[in-house]
């Protein structure tokens, strides 16, 4: 038997399986969709072997369906994760994340000098590149790209 | 632009900028109109910049407003912890109008979303500053007769300035070219160049002045300023580079004019001033009818 293969992947009756997640983005992807606060059945496995991200991880989330836009908040971490939605220990549907045209909360303005760092103001940035994903601020106008991006 | 607040000059279309400056001609020959008689006008100076408060209150003044508002924040609530959102909604209560100027950028965005009233971004920290924008594109157009076309040599700090950057996306939109000169430590950031190029605009870089303001349409002036080099060395080198003399105005176009944003140190020597090409002092004064012309549109009195 190849249940040690299996361990990494086991499989769920309903949910949603999350992969090609970068490997080092996998605990951003969780804080970001709140699945450390929900009392779902989660499982995840990182720093699988990937051909195209080096490192990936994917996660499985048991008796979960995510909104469009819900998913779409993780494109600035997981641009190539793919969706798969499980009911009935069948895929029912494959999703892509699609890079959203604008992204409110979830990242920091890189600018220490823009008003999101001093006062209690929402960051808003308008997504100035979808491939490499770089931001513009919303207020201060400086782009913050996919290097230098810190989570809230 | 009623009832509209202007915090970059982007937020402007190429339209509405025209008739800003059509407008502010019309102040030019008929400055002394009452029409804002009644009107409240706040100027929140968070951080001081004498010329621009004296500018709009100047404005303000010869339009027959009011003028309520502080000059520095350490003499105000600010200096006791209140919020901005919180001084804007109770400055909002007494006025019509508020100009405000903030070393926070990104502040007037945020004061705008905010605020009950319109809110004229005076200087976001190293964001934005519309209104010099309006006042350099009507001093272009005074001294060439047109926007379009025009060849802008820019010097000086081209990395920190925010007025150069303003002024260069203003002038993108009518086809101009540029030539930027700085030293090394100073030029002109790569996302500007990228946009003039994906706008199939042309631009030159040099280090050397006298030689490449010959062509020029417009020569735009900046200081460079000692704290923005990390090695004092480095600003040793280069800070008599950059000092414009009346004669390398020799050979140059006679249409060809000096703008500096002032304050000026020595970037520019006194003896240019003399020269009929030296504009910086009326650019100066456009800057009052250029204010004039935005806040009468913004207030809906034009
Ligand atoms: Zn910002």
């Amino acid at each position: 038997m190849n249940d040690k293969k299996h361990l990494s992947v086991s499989a769920i009756q309903n949910g949603t399986v999350i992969d090609h997640i970068p490997a080092q983005n996998l605990f951003k992807v969780i804080s970001i969709l709140g699945l450390d606060k929900i009392p779902n059945l989660i499982t995840f496995g990182t720093n699988l072997e990937s051909q195209r991200l080096g490192k990936k991880a994917i996660v499985k989330i048991a008796d979960k369906y995510f909104e469009r836009e819900e998913i779409n908040r993780i494109a600035i971490v997981a641009p190539h994760a793919k969706l798969n939605i499980i009911k009935d220990y069948v895929v029912v549907e494959k999703m892509l994340v699609e890079v959203p045209d604008e992204i409110k909360g979830i990242v920091k303005c890189v600018n220490p000098k823009c008003i999101t760092n001093f006062e209690n103001v929402t960051p808003k940035f308008k997504v100035a590149d979808k491939k490499n994903v770089s931001l513009k601020c919303h207020y201060c106008e400086k782009i913050t790209d996919q290097e230098h991006m810190e989570y809230r | 632009m009623k009832n509209r607040s202007l915090v970059s000059i982007n937020d402007l279309s190429k339209e509405e900028i025209f008739k800003v400056l059509d407008l502010a001609e019309e102040f030019e020959k008929n400055p002394s109109q009452k029409i804002m008689d009644g009107k409240v006008v706040a100027t929140l100076f968070f951080e001081p910049s004498t010329r621009t408060r004296l500018s709009f209150e100047s404005a303000v003044n010869r339009l027959g407003g009011r003028i309520i508002g502080f000059s520095e924040a350490s003499s105000t609530s600010v200096s006791k912890g209140e919020s901005l959102k919180d001084t804007i909604l109770t400055v909002a209560n007494y006025s019509d109008l508020i100009v405000m100027r903030h070393p926070v950028e990104g502040s007037a965005r945020f004061a705008s979303e905010v605020s009950p009233v319109p809110i004229i971004n005076a200087g976001d920290g190293a964001n934005q500053h519309p209104t010099q924008t309006m006042l350099d594109l009507y001093s272009i157009r005074k001294t060439q007769g047109t926007l379009n076309n025009q060849k802008i040599v820019m010097v000086g700090d081209l990395k920190y300035g925010r007025t150069v950057h303003s002024l260069l996306m203003a002038m993108s939109q009518f086809n101009a070219s540029f030539v930027f000169i700085a030293p090394k430590e100073l030029q002109m950031p790569q996302e500007y160049k990228m946009f003039l190029k994906d706008a199939g605009l042309k631009f030159e870089e040099h280090t050397d002045l006298a030689e490449n303001i010959k062509d020029a349409d417009i020569v735009y002036m900046t200081r460079v300023q000692k704290e923005r080099f990390s090695d004092p060395m480095d600003y040793e080198k280069v800070k008599n580079a950059y000092i414009l003399r009346n004669h390398m105005l020799e050979g140059t176009k006679e249409n060809m004019r000096v703008l500096h944003p002032l304050p000026r140190v020595n970037e520019i020597n006194i003896d240019v001033d003399d020269s009929n090409k030296a504009y910086y002092f009326t650019q100066a004064l456009n800057g009052v009818y250029a204010r004039m012309a935005i806040m009468a549109s913004i207030l809906g009195l034009k």
